[in-house]
């Protein structure tokens, strides 16, 4: 999987790569409008995140050349600016996802990864780990072929760690994915401690072969036992 | 009052006056040309008379006005000498009216021979209060009319006139600066009109200078805050993933990332909060807030499960609004959410539909907050850090800028309602 990351913080840039390396993507980094352009019309990527606002011209302008051209590379999209203007824009243009600065990592990946999803469906959508496989389409969860009883949050729960599989996730990044986007004023993420403990209970009872580890207190991951 | 009925009223009322003053100026002259002109008659007579006596002796029996409109009767030479010819006003009565009528007469002297006499002649005059009767009920008559006719030549030539204003008018009001519409243009050519467009025109304009200045401020500070937020809450994460990090600076990076998570959020009400004072969310879509409210009520089960607080909801009535989404699920969120929060272990909220009105109700301490301070920034009831005290003051905002109401009661429960209008 080659992405190519257009961003002009090189230091958000370099956290963003050194992330998505370690989901053995393979990241090429463009800084201004003209590098970038030149790398889009040169070579070809599984996905582009761009950043709207560049030295040089508007990120736009590069999402409409590239889709003039042909357009078979996903595009997502990652802006300070969270104006609706900006993201009608951006996915009238072609562009498949939006995500608005500041984000999680945990996020970033959740979106590429659905994008690729998206792009690649070949009938099934399954994540399997060990002996846990997810069916997106259906939205069930088996292990060893047992199907497991999870209502709706606990199933996007799950799913959030299946696509951040050994990553941090942190409890604001969980409670913005799986409730909402505003429920990150919810000045206190106690409950998501008991949410994680029913999914738990569920995942040891069926004997699944992953955990949900804490981390520090901050958040949470999924490792394989 | 309308422009329209404005000039009527001023038109009517200096009407009234120049039709009022005309007319005791019209009544005075004509009065006085018709005494002019009987005066003449009555000289004219008089003087006929006198030539008759030349050769009619018989006229001298003509006495107390039997035969003919005049009367001669003999006087002293002393009386004749100091007697100079005048008229006078009286009244006398007439056998075709049987009635005292009003009547112009002339009293003069001459000689005949060596006698004196006096000669008194009259001619029935006009009768002032038929006059003042007749005059007054035209000019009643004329005042009507020309009220009348100024009401619908006004309504038919000033409303065809002010066209183009009432058009710019309704343009006006509908205009967002916001918005990519066209700027309002006048028809026709009259120059008042015209100096109203370019002046409109050229305010239109530095508006939206203005706005696009401050939109692009906020959304150019966003980026510049947004970022390195971004830079410092990523990197920590993937600090906290390093295996080679000992866990007591693992604790001590995870609650700086708390810190920052927390800067992150309050940024981010800060910059709701701007846009919807800067109305940049204008989006509107027919919205049920009835829909809204389950979803919110859904979004937070965990959290009320999690707080032991019970959550019902009386879907009394349906509530249709015009507003943006986003909005709509904020204001009602918010509400739900402190609702859920500031509550007691084994509370509840009650959330109720009715009128056009949303009231959430709670369970929690047991005296009233403040009023006055509850929705105003940064005002936070608790001691709790991790508010970020916005809440409230962003539902405000979002009803101040579609003109809702809304308000705080307690009594015994601590009440918030919405009037959506």
């Amino acid at each position: 999987m080659k992405i190519l990351l257009i961003e002009d913080e090189l230091d958000l840039a370099e956290a963003i790569r050194t992330s998505l390396e370690k989901e053995l993507f393979l990241v090429e980094h463009a800084s201004d409008f003209a590098s970038a352009l030149e790398k889009v019309s040169l070579y070809e990527y599984d996905c582009i995140l761009l950043d709207i606002m560049l030295p040089g011209g508007s990120g736009m302008d590069i999402l409409a050349k590239m889709k003039k051209k042909q357009g078979g590379e996903n595009v997502i999209i990652i802006s300070a600016k969270d104006s609706l203007d900006d993201k009608l824009e951006g996915l009238d243009l072609g562009a498949d996802d939006y995500l608005t600065k500041p984000f999680h990592i945990a996020e970033l990946n959740a979106r590429i990864k659905a994008v690729f999803r998206r792009k690649n469906l070949q009938g099934s959508n399954l994540i399997e780990i060990k002996n846990t496989i997810v069916d997106l389409n259906e939205r069930e969860c088996k292990v060893d072929g047992k199907l497991i009883e999870l209502n709706r949050k606990e199933f996007d729960i799950l799913n959030y760690f299946l696509l951040n599989k050994n990553r941090l996730i942190t409890k604001n990044a969980l409670a913005e994915h799986v409730w909402g986007d505003h429920i990150d004023q919810a000045d206190n993420f106690d409950f998501i401690y008991y949410q994680i403990k029913n999914l738990r209970k569920k995942l040891q009872t069926s004997n699944a072969q992953i955990e949900i580890q804490s981390v520090y207190g901050v958040g949470y991951k999924l490792t394989e036992l | 009052m309308k422009l329209l009925n404005q000039s009527i009223k001023y038109l009517s009322v200096s009407i009234l006056l120049i039709v009022s003053i005309w007319s005791a100026i019209f009544y005075f002259n004509m009065l006085d040309e018709i005494h002019d002109s009987i005066d003449d008659g009555l000289d004219n007579y008089k003087l006929l008379i006198i030539n008759r006596t030349e050769d009619d002796e018989q006229i001298f029996e003509q006495k107390g006005f039997e035969e003919g409109n005049f009367t001669i009767d003999q006087i002293s030479k002393e009386e004749a000498l100091g007697m100079r010819d005048y008229f006078t006003d009286t009244l006398l009565y007439m056998q075709n009216e049987d009635d005292l009528e009003p009547v112009r007469m002339l009293t003069s002297a001459f000689k005949h021979g060596e006698d004196y006499y006096q000669l008194t002649v009259f001619n029935s005059t006009v009768e002032e209060d038929d006059l003042i009767e007749d005059l007054l009920y035209s000019i009643v008559w004329l005042y009507i009319i020309l009220v009348v006719s100024i009401v619908l030549i006004n309504n038919v030539v000033l409303k065809r006139l002010w066209k183009p204003f009432y058009k710019l008018l309704s343009d006006l009001k509908a205009f967002r600066i916001d918005k990519e519409d066209p700027v309002p243009v006048v028809e026709g050519d009259t120059r008042e009109f015209k100096e109203l467009e370019s002046a409109v025109n050229s305010l239109i304009f530095h508006a939206r200078e203005t706005y696009s200045n401050q939109k692009r401020f906020t959304e150019n500070a966003s980026h510049e805050l947004q970022t390195p937020l971004a830079i410092i809450s990523t990197k920590l994460e993937l600090l906290l993933e390093k295996e080679s990090l000992n866990s007591e600076s693992a604790d001590h990076v995870a609650q700086i990332l708390q810190v920052i998570q927390r800067l992150t959020r309050l940024n981010k009400s800060l910059l709701l909060l701007s846009k919807i004072e800067n109305k940049q969310f204008l989006e509107n879509s027919p919205i049920s807030v009835n829909q809204v409210v389950a979803q919110s009520v859904e979004d937070l089960e965990e959290f009320a499960e999690f707080k032991e607080v019970k959550t019902t909801v009386d879907n009394s009535s349906e509530i249709q609004v015009k507003m943006d989404e986003s909005l709509a699920s904020i204001l009602v969120s918010n509400l739900i959410r402190n609702s859920i929060f500031h509550n007691l272990k084994g509370g509840n909220v009650t959330i109720t539909l009715v009128d056009n009105t949303l009231i959430i109700c709670n369970t929690g301490k047991s005296e009233s907050l403040d009023p006055e301070k509850i929705f105003t920034r940064f005002h936070k009831e608790t001691k709790n850090s991790s508010s970020s005290g916005l809440g409230l003051a962003i539902v405000e905002a979002i009803c101040k800028l579609y003109g809702f109401e809304v308000s705080y009661r307690f009594d015994g429960a601590h009440c918030f309602e919405v009037n959506f209008g």
